[in-house]
């Protein structure tokens, strides 16, 4: 165990504390000892970042199961560095924030913090694990913590509702994530993503290629909440706000983003990931946009907005990924993409972040989130409002802040895709830009909104429940601040970050293009001319504030009144239908009726059994060896089946027992005739015995009533039975053609020549049962002795009267 | 002996002898099944069977007196001699439930053969004769 391994397993160790910190450290916030925490870390995984600029790789391995390759190797690039430092850092910021948002006295800050630790300690696994085994397992604690951390308040149905979803939806994508791994395991034999990558032609040449990158791609789109699985993440807004903020806009739902860049390396260069990943990210990006702007809810409007950024982010790493095959030297055609993806992640887990916590600051001081209750809030909460405002210009892709920037590259990357001139983007990739420009738009729309809705306009303190409206508590707003003055130092000066997280962060996702000591080129800067990219933003700024300015026209609109997403209609009816369908078949199947399951049982032991006979083409009929008949068998045979057949039509019981009784005592005929005078003994006094059973039990029983039953219901009966009765008779015949003609030597030849010589007795029959095969004798009399004691205690020890056992 | 009904004479009185001879004839077929067709199974359902004629000709309360032993306990008698005869071969080094004959002159019988696979018989003779019954009896008695 390293010390990197420890800083991955402390978040756990620190959340088993927890619980007793709250307990014997009432009078101070769990919060500010937990807070020390991913402070630590943060510091910690900075002392990586030289070696990570260097271009060099930390690998540190502690062996789990070695037997099967899986083994706890903790694996640091760009990317993962990257990855950790906004774990821990964000982390950092929420855990301050939640100081001041969450009541010491009221909540349940020990189940609070254990979870979000537990959710931690989970994230740096995922994003560190080189192993995706281990991968797979911390990612399934991701989606377990965060579904407790989003029914948190668990007394709200809505919480409920939202966590079950979520949960479902995440688990479904991680289990068909860990059948990707599985199969990637079979291409490849090794569970460590190094050793796949050093392996790739085993992977692209193989038929399960396809298989296995769609279920893998399963696994991040619902993590990352892509279209259409983005129905989850409005409804975990139910979580509380720094839940919200950390979780759901920095780092559990870029955990899809880093499988996706993680995993271009091996899946990249298909076409079938180019368009795959391009098309969902570039539908999410669109879908989310303007979902958003119908939202009056500001966490929703937020949340529409991550999945929209998102899906940003995802089509750009899908556009990107055709630079793992098609990069020529210096040309920075393919590599924008990458470039954008990077540094927009970064952008978007800082203003995201800052927007989470100024809406929590607005929840918390208004008393409520909903757009068309706040308004003018500008006078009264200034820092809030100013946070505020740099976060959704920076969404919004306004200069000077970064999120300009990353849409300058967007929007380079994107229309840059038509010049590839591979996987046929000459005739459909337009539609990459178009669908990218027009969601701009849209985004451009609802930061506006929410911006104009909240804190401008006219003050209404009557519609809030708060009396006294002031600015939030210093320690609340540190962490946005923190957040907001990131998003301003980046856009400034953007370069900061280039060689710092952007370039390795780029090795990382694109291994194996520069050669060793190379770099990427990144410069990152505002200005570059009248361009079409430049035209294209004021396009989104011009149409964007016509569009806001019309508000009140399209606003009456049946579209902007609906809120909901249709996809959750689908997931509803999706959720009530399975509960009903199974309930329905439950219904169908399990009637209570033991006539029925006897039905299904016998019906299915013929389909099986006849299937089998005719798959295998056995059923034959062999007279050759049979022997002679004799005419007194006839009588015999004619007069049991008599007997049989009677007993269904009889309406007396003592009848059908003495009915039975005759089939039994001419089975002993039976047995004479065929020389068998032990099993001719036993028949007959077993059957003596039983027929007076039979008399004494059923002297109890009521008459026996003409029971009344539909035809179908005898007709159902008539065919089973002798469908039934056809196939063993079929069987048997076959059994003995295939023993006639196998010719197997019987092993009653051995009995007869040694029964006198080793056993002492001429009754081989007898010998038999007490000495070569003694054992089974001796179970037989032990089923006998429990069945006695079994009819000795229901008879003896049954409850009186209407008891219940 | 005190009668229940008292037109059952020709019944009880002939059941006295019959009782006997069937009594007899199960003890031959226990004792006659290595060689001839019989055993402990057949043997022991016989006798049931002529307990059983003891019950229908007399009433349950003279019975019960005259065989004074319980039959649930003979099952148990049964089982634990069978697994004995098995455990005893293991006692000698040989698998479970070996069995072994040998030869004996009787003054009176002559050359006669003895196998402790009688033993294991014997076993199987009580546990029949002992869960028949005590199957029968439970219904019959449940009856009152």
């Amino acid at each position: 165990m390293t010390v990197l391994h420890w800083a991955i397993i402390s978040p756990f160790l620190l959340a088993i504390l927890v619980p007793f910190l709250y307990k014997y450290g009432r009078k101070i916030h769990t919060g500010w000892f937990v807070l020390l925490l991913p402070l630590a870390l943060f510091i910690y995984f900075l002392t990586f970042l030289p070696r990570s600029s260097a271009g060099e790789v930390v690998l540190r391995t502690v062996p789990w199961v070695p037997s099967l390759g899986i083994n706890f190797d903790l694996y640091i690039d760009g990317l993962s560095l990257l990855f950790a430092l906004l774990i821990t850092g964000i982390g950092t910021l929420v855990i301050l924030y939640s100081v001041y948002y969450l009541s010491k006295t009221k909540e349940k800050l020990n189940n609070f913090y254990v979870y979000l630790l537990l959710f931690m300690g989970a994230m740096l696994g995922v994003v560190l694990s080189d192993n995706i085994i281990v991968l797979y397992v911390f990612w399934e604690i991701t989606s377990v913590s965060s579904a407790l951390l989003i029914s948190y308040w668990y007394q709200r149905e809505k919480s409920i509702y939202g966590a079950q979803k979520s949960m479902y939806i995440t688990v479904f994508g991680g289990l068909s994530m860990l059948g990707g791994f599985s199969l990637l395991y079979t291409m490849t034999g090794t569970f460590s993503i190094r050793e796949i990558i050093a392996n790739i032609d085993l992977v692209t040449t193989s038929s399960l290629f396809l298989p296995a990158m769609i279920l893998i791609l399963f696994g991040a789109f619902t993590k990352s909440a892509q279209f259409p699985f983005h129905i989850w993440l409005p409804d975990a807004m139910e979580a509380p706000t720094p839940v919200s903020a950390y979780l759901h806009s920095a780092t559990m739902v870029k955990a899809g983003i880093y499988l996706v860049a993680r995993f271009t390396p091996v899946f990249g260069g298909s076409p079938e990931w180019f368009w795959i990943v391009s098309l969902t990210g570039i539908v999410t990006l669109i879908w989310g946009s303007v979902s958003a702007v119908r939202q009056k809810d500001l966490k929703s409007i937020l949340a529409f907005s991550t999945v929209s950024q998102l899906g940003m982010i995802m089509s750009l790493l899908g556009v990107g990924s055709v630079a793992y095959y098609f990069y020529d030297g210096d040309n920075a055609l393919y590599t924008t993409a990458i470039l954008a993806a990077v540094f927009h992640l970064i952008n978007h887990a800082t203003f995201k972040g800052s927007l989470f916590m100024t809406a929590g600051i607005i929840d918390h001081e208004t008393g409520t989130r909903d757009i068309r209750q706040l308004g003018g809030l500008m006078t009264i909460m200034p820092i809030t409002a100013t946070v505020s405002f740099i976060g959704l210009a920076s969404m919004a892709g306004l200069p000077p802040f970064n999120g300009f920037l990353s849409k300058e590259l967007f929007f380079t990357a994107m229309v840059n895709v038509t010049e590839y001139g591979i996987f046929s983007v000459e005739t459909w990739g337009f539609i990459l830009p178009v669908l990218a420009w027009v969601a701009s738009i849209f985004t451009f729309l609802y930061c506006t909104i929410l911006f104009v809705k909240t804190f401008t306009g006219r003050f209404q303190p009557e519609k809030l429940s708060v009396k006294h409206v002031h600015e939030a508590p210093f320690g609340m707003l540190v962490s946005p601040a923190i957040l907001g003055l990131l998003v301003v130092i980046f856009g400034l000066f953007p370069n900061v970050l280039a060689y710092t997280f952007i370039e390795p962060a780029m090795q990382a996702i694109l291994p194996g293009i520069m050669e060793p000591g190379q770099q990427f080129k990144v410069h990152i800067y505002h200005w570059h001319g009248f361009n079409l990219e430049l035209w294209m933003t004021i396009g989104v700024i011009v149409l964007g504030a016509i569009l806001f300015i019309t508000m009140k026209k399209w606003s009456q609109s049946r579209f902007y009144r609906k809120e909901r997403d249709i996809f959750n209609y689908v997931y509803d009816s999706g959720y009530d239908g399975l509960i009903k369908g199974s309930q329905l078949i439950t219904r169908v199947q399990m009637t209570g009726r033991l006539r029925d399951y006897f039905v299904y049982m016998c019906a299915f032991i013929v389909f099986l059994i006849i299937y089998t006979m005719i798959r295998y083409d056995a059923f034959s009929i062999n007279t050759a060896n049979v022997s002679p008949i004799e005419p007194f068998m006839w009588f015999v045979v004619i007069a049991f089946v008599v007997s049989i057949i009677s007993v269904p039509f009889i309406n007396n019981r003592m009848t059908a027992v003495v009915m039975t009784g005759v089939a039994g005592y001419l089975v002993a005929l039976m047995f004479t005739i065929f020389r068998a005078p032990d099993l001719a003994l036993t028949q007959l006094l077993v059957e003596t015995v039983s027929v007076i059973l039979f008399m004494l039990v059923f002297y109890h029983l009521p008459e026996l009533r003409k029971e009344k039953k539909k035809p179908a219901f005898k007709l159902v009966n008539l065919i089973i039975s002798v469908a039934f009765g056809v196939m063993i008779t079929l069987v048997s015949l076959s059994a003995f053609a295939f023993g006639s003609e196998t010719n197997f030597t019987s092993i009653s030849q051995y009995f007869i020549e040694n029964s006198k010589v080793l056993a002492g007795g001429y009754n081989i029959v007898n010998v038999i049962l007490v000495d070569f095969r003694g054992l089974d004798t001796m179970l037989e009399i032990l089923v006998l002795a429990i069945a006695a004691i079994g009819v000795v205690s229901l008879i003896k020890l049954r409850f009186k009267g209407s008891e219940d056992v | 002996m005190k009668l229940q009904k008292p037109n059952d004479v020709m019944l009880q009185v002939s059941m006295r002898v019959i009782t006997l001879f069937i009594f007899a004839f199960s003890f031959y077929l226990f004792l006659a099944g290595h060689n001839n067709p019989g055993g402990g199974f057949i043997g022991g359902l016989m006798t049931a069977s002529a307990i059983l004629v003891l019950y229908l000709a007399f009433d349950m309360k003279t019975i019960t007196k005259a065989i004074p032993f319980s039959f649930t306990t003979m099952i148990g008698v049964g089982l634990l001699i069978a697994v004995a005869t098995g455990i005893m071969s293991m006692l000698f080094g040989y698998p479970f439930l070996t069995h072994f004959f040998d030869y004996f002159l009787f003054p009176l019988f002559g050359e006669v053969e003895l196998t402790t696979a009688l033993f294991f018989d014997l076993g199987v003779y009580l546990v029949v004769v002992g869960a028949a019954m005590t199957i029968i009896l439970a219904i019959a008695e449940d009856d009152k």
